[in-house]
């Protein structure tokens, strides 16, 4: 064993997240980022479109099982994610600190709200169809129930900053309605969402739930607003020129494009979220 | 020998047209700037009906500052007394009720039978129902505090007239909205004879105001700087449009769109009651409806019996005069629309369906297409993949439940589905596993204002009626 003093660090090769597995971007491409002082921190991925294309591969292959879970066991997952990342909480701040250069405490209070984020979203799970589903008094001899079913696949190009806690406030509802996700990290602050990759991995989310791109949300972009397999885009992270564009491209397939401004709600899960009425006959 | 009805026509006295109707605005019939008209005409007939004044951009304008006026009214006022206005237009529908399935028949062609028993009345019950929300908005689960968007364009198409109206006013007007609203092309009267009731109903100027004309007045009001929101049914395609216009103005937007409904037949439903079922999914209407059945997905091994009796009950069905009570079927709302579905359905034929049609006799005069399925369709057919639009039934037949579903699902649309069989835990699997926002089980075309209404995918955004209807007008909600 060599001297402690003398050992030199063992670094990480930061990957995406696609399909379970962490791949590099198929491009080759990587870009660089830097801590706040400027200072070289990491060389992770630059995804490419096709990377955005075999992310939403997976996501679909997941959505049918991840969709059709019991909402109790959906719920157990979202809250298993807090758990394991509660277990990491010393990674996340010291890289919040690092790139976002706030202060130590400002980090720990952005890492405990996204974990209680994920604790308040795993409750959601089984209760937003008794809230915002109906039974619905038809005039006739039919037993008509209003229910709301999950969307399908959706991208997420959460705020930049903060970049942990944005993107749980992003990730989480669409989680917790039964969809699928692609995320496009923040680009300037990326490790936020590579050590939630990670925690995934170890949270019993199955494979494809959730897919996590680095690299350039402005590249990116276009290509998930034409892309006619996602169903839904939260463009909260991305500026009004951007957002306009994609709801442009989006028109396409109809997609969903939302962004929030406020605080978590569960309009934020309903946001990617379809209603399913039934007629259902009565009779003898 | 054969046993022919009389005919027993409606009577077209109880209703007045007038040669020439002008745009409704500020709470006032007032002529178009430029002064230009197009016509409305008697699909079944072809007869000139009358001259319609044709809203442009300026008319637009007028009419969008007329129901910013309104909205200073109309948005002070106690909810509970703007509900009573809305009472009052659902009691003036229903005394006027006659009146109005005689016009909507004449203007669009449907059988005098529907605009009676359904269009109208169904009318009349979308504003019983929203009055009765609109003092009750902070219990909707929709916020504690919601708001209206303010002025809302509304553009609507000619399917069902009065009753997309109905759908499109009674929800913004309970929210506390005011309207502007454009009735589709070739079926403006119902809504004009509206702007009467509003009149009668002593709604407050602005309120509700129709602007007639085509897409360009659409595109008028769509592109109004001075419109919050904007509400359409219609085509995909020009929902798609719509939606890109709208990109990065901050206006809102819902959509109902197109469909291509699975109506699927299990091997264990009732087939007599699902042959009604049939007709009534694809022939409702003129099969003029966004939520038609229009692909029948039947389980393979009742597929030779079922078509059986389809046919002979679509040789029963009465094609012919709209105001006849007896008649099934009317005329084609238009000669475009006739001309899209002959020659949808001709590449039926290219394609290498086999065609049914009812035998029965098309008027010499008018618009009209015979009840028809296509047999032996892929689903890479167009008629398999395209809405038609019109009495047009392609037949898909399947073997497994699963493979239902997976055919069922097959297509960019997400408007409705119906499922038959006689077993209720087989209706609520089916129901779980379709992607359609509105699922028939053992019925078909239901629809009533408590019941929300719109599709997943390419069929829309938003939902129309019942609670969840609510939120397409009050910002902010889902």
């Amino acid at each position: 064993m060599s001297n402690s003093k003398s050992r030199i660090d063992v670094k990480k090769t930061y990957k995406l997240f696609i399909g379970g597995a962490f791949p590099r971007s198929e491009s080759g491409r990587t870009y660089e980022v830097k801590d706040s002082k400027g200072n070289f921190v990491a060389n992770p991925s630059l995804a490419s479109r096709k990377d955005l294309r075999d992310a939403v591969v997976a996501a679909r292959s997941a959505f049918g099982g991840w969709s059709s879970a019991t909402a109790f066991n959906r719920g157990q997952i979202l809250y298993r994610i807090a758990e394991i990342m509660e277990g990491r909480s010393a990674q996340f701040i010291d890289e919040i600190v690092a790139l976002e250069g706030v202060t130590p405490t400002a980090a720990k209070k952005q890492v405990e709200e996204a974990i209680d984020l994920w604790v308040w979203y795993s409750g959601w799970c089984d209760k937003i169809g008794s809230i915002y589903g109906s039974t619905n008094a038809v005039s006739g001899s039919f037993y008509n129930f209003t229910i709301p079913d999950s969307l399908g696949v959706v991208a997420i190009f959460a705020p930049a900053k903060p970049s942990l806690l944005g993107l749980v406030h992003s990730l989480a509802p669409v989680l917790a309605g039964g969809n699928t996700a692609v995320v496009i990290a923040s680009e300037k602050y990326p490790l936020s969402a590579i050590t939630l990759s990670e925690a995934l991995g170890t949270s019993d989310v199955p494979a494809g739930v959730v897919n996590i791109l680095t690299g350039s949300a402005a590249e990116l972009a276009p290509w998930a607003a034409s892309h006619m397999d996602i169903d839904g885009i939260d463009a909260s992270g991305l500026s009004s020129a951007q957002e306009k564009e994609i709801r442009i491209a989006g028109a396409d397939n109809l997609k969903r494009i939302s962004t929030f401004k406020d605080g978590a709600s569960p309009q934020h899960v309903l946001a990617f979220m379809e209603n399913k009425t039934v007629w259902h006959p009565i009779g003898v | 020998m054969t046993f022919e009805y009389s005919s027993a026509p409606e009577s077209k006295a109880i209703v007045t047209i007038d040669p020439v109707y002008k745009l409704f605005i500020g709470g006032k019939f007032v002529a178009p700037k430029s002064g230009k008209t197009f016509t409305t005409v008697n699909p079944a007939t072809e007869e000139v009906l009358a001259k319609i004044g044709y809203g442009e951009k300026a008319d637009v304008d007028k009419a969008v500052k007329a129901a910013q006026e309104g909205l200073k009214v109309w948005s002070k006022m106690a909810p509970s007394e703007r509900g009573k206005y809305l009472y009052r237009i659902a009691r003036i529908m229903q005394e006027r009720a006659r009146e109005f399935a005689v016009l909507e028949t004449i203007d669009n062609g449907k059988p005098i039978r529907e605009t009676r028993d359904i269009d109208i009345p169904l009318s009349a019950a979308h504003f019983f129902y929203h009055a009765g929300w609109a003092d009750k908005l902070e219990h909707a689960g929709l916020g504690s505090n919601p708001k209206p968007y303010g002025v809302v364009g509304q553009i609507i198409p000619w399917n069902f007239p009065l009753l997309m109206l109905a759908w499109k006013v009674a929800p913004a007007l309970a929210t506390g909205n005011t309207v502007v609203l454009k009735p589709a092309e070739t079926t403006p009267l119902t809504a004009l004879l509206f702007a009467q009731v509003c009149q009668q109903a002593e709604l407050p100027a602005g309120v509700v105001n129709i602007v007639t004309g085509d897409g360009a007045t659409g595109a008028a009001i769509v592109n109004h700087p001075g419109i919050n929101k904007i509400a359409f049914t219609g085509s995909t395609d020009v929902g798609k449009l719509i939606a890109r216009s709208v990109a990065g103005t901050g206006k809102g937007l819902t959509l109902e769109l197109g469909g291509k409904g699975a109506n699927i037949v299990f091997e264990d439903a009732p087939l007599d009651e699902t042959v009604e079922g049939i007709i009534n999914g694809i022939f409702f209407n003129q099969g003029h409806v966004c939520c038609a059945g229009s692909r029948l997905l039947v389980q393979e091994n009742i597929q030779d019996e079922l078509l059986e009796k389809l046919k002979r009950r679509m040789s029963q069905i009465r094609l012919g005069d709209p105001l006849d009570k007896n008649t099934d079927i009317g005329a084609i709302n238009s000669r475009e629309q006739l001309a899209k579905i002959t020659e949808l359905a001709m590449s039926g034929d290219t394609e290498g369906a086999e065609r049914f049609s009812a035998p029965c006799t098309l008027p010499a005069k008018g618009f009209w297409y015979p009840p028809t399925f296509f047999t032996g369709v892929t689903q890479a057919h167009r008629i398999a993949r395209e809405e038609i639009f019109g009495p047009v039934l392609s037949v898909i037949s399947f073997r497994t439940p699963q493979e239902a579903i997976e055919k069922a699902n097959n297509t960019p649309y997400g408007l409705s589905a119906g499922v038959w069989t006689d077993k209720g835990s087989r209706i609520l699997w089916t129901a779980k596993h379709l992607r359609a926002g509105v699922i028939w089980a053992n019925t078909f075309n239901k629809f009533d204002p408590a019941s929300p209404f719109g599709g997943y995918k390419e069929s829309g955004w938003g939902r129309e009626g019942g609670r969840h209807g609510l939120a397409a007008y009050l910002k902010g909600a889902k």
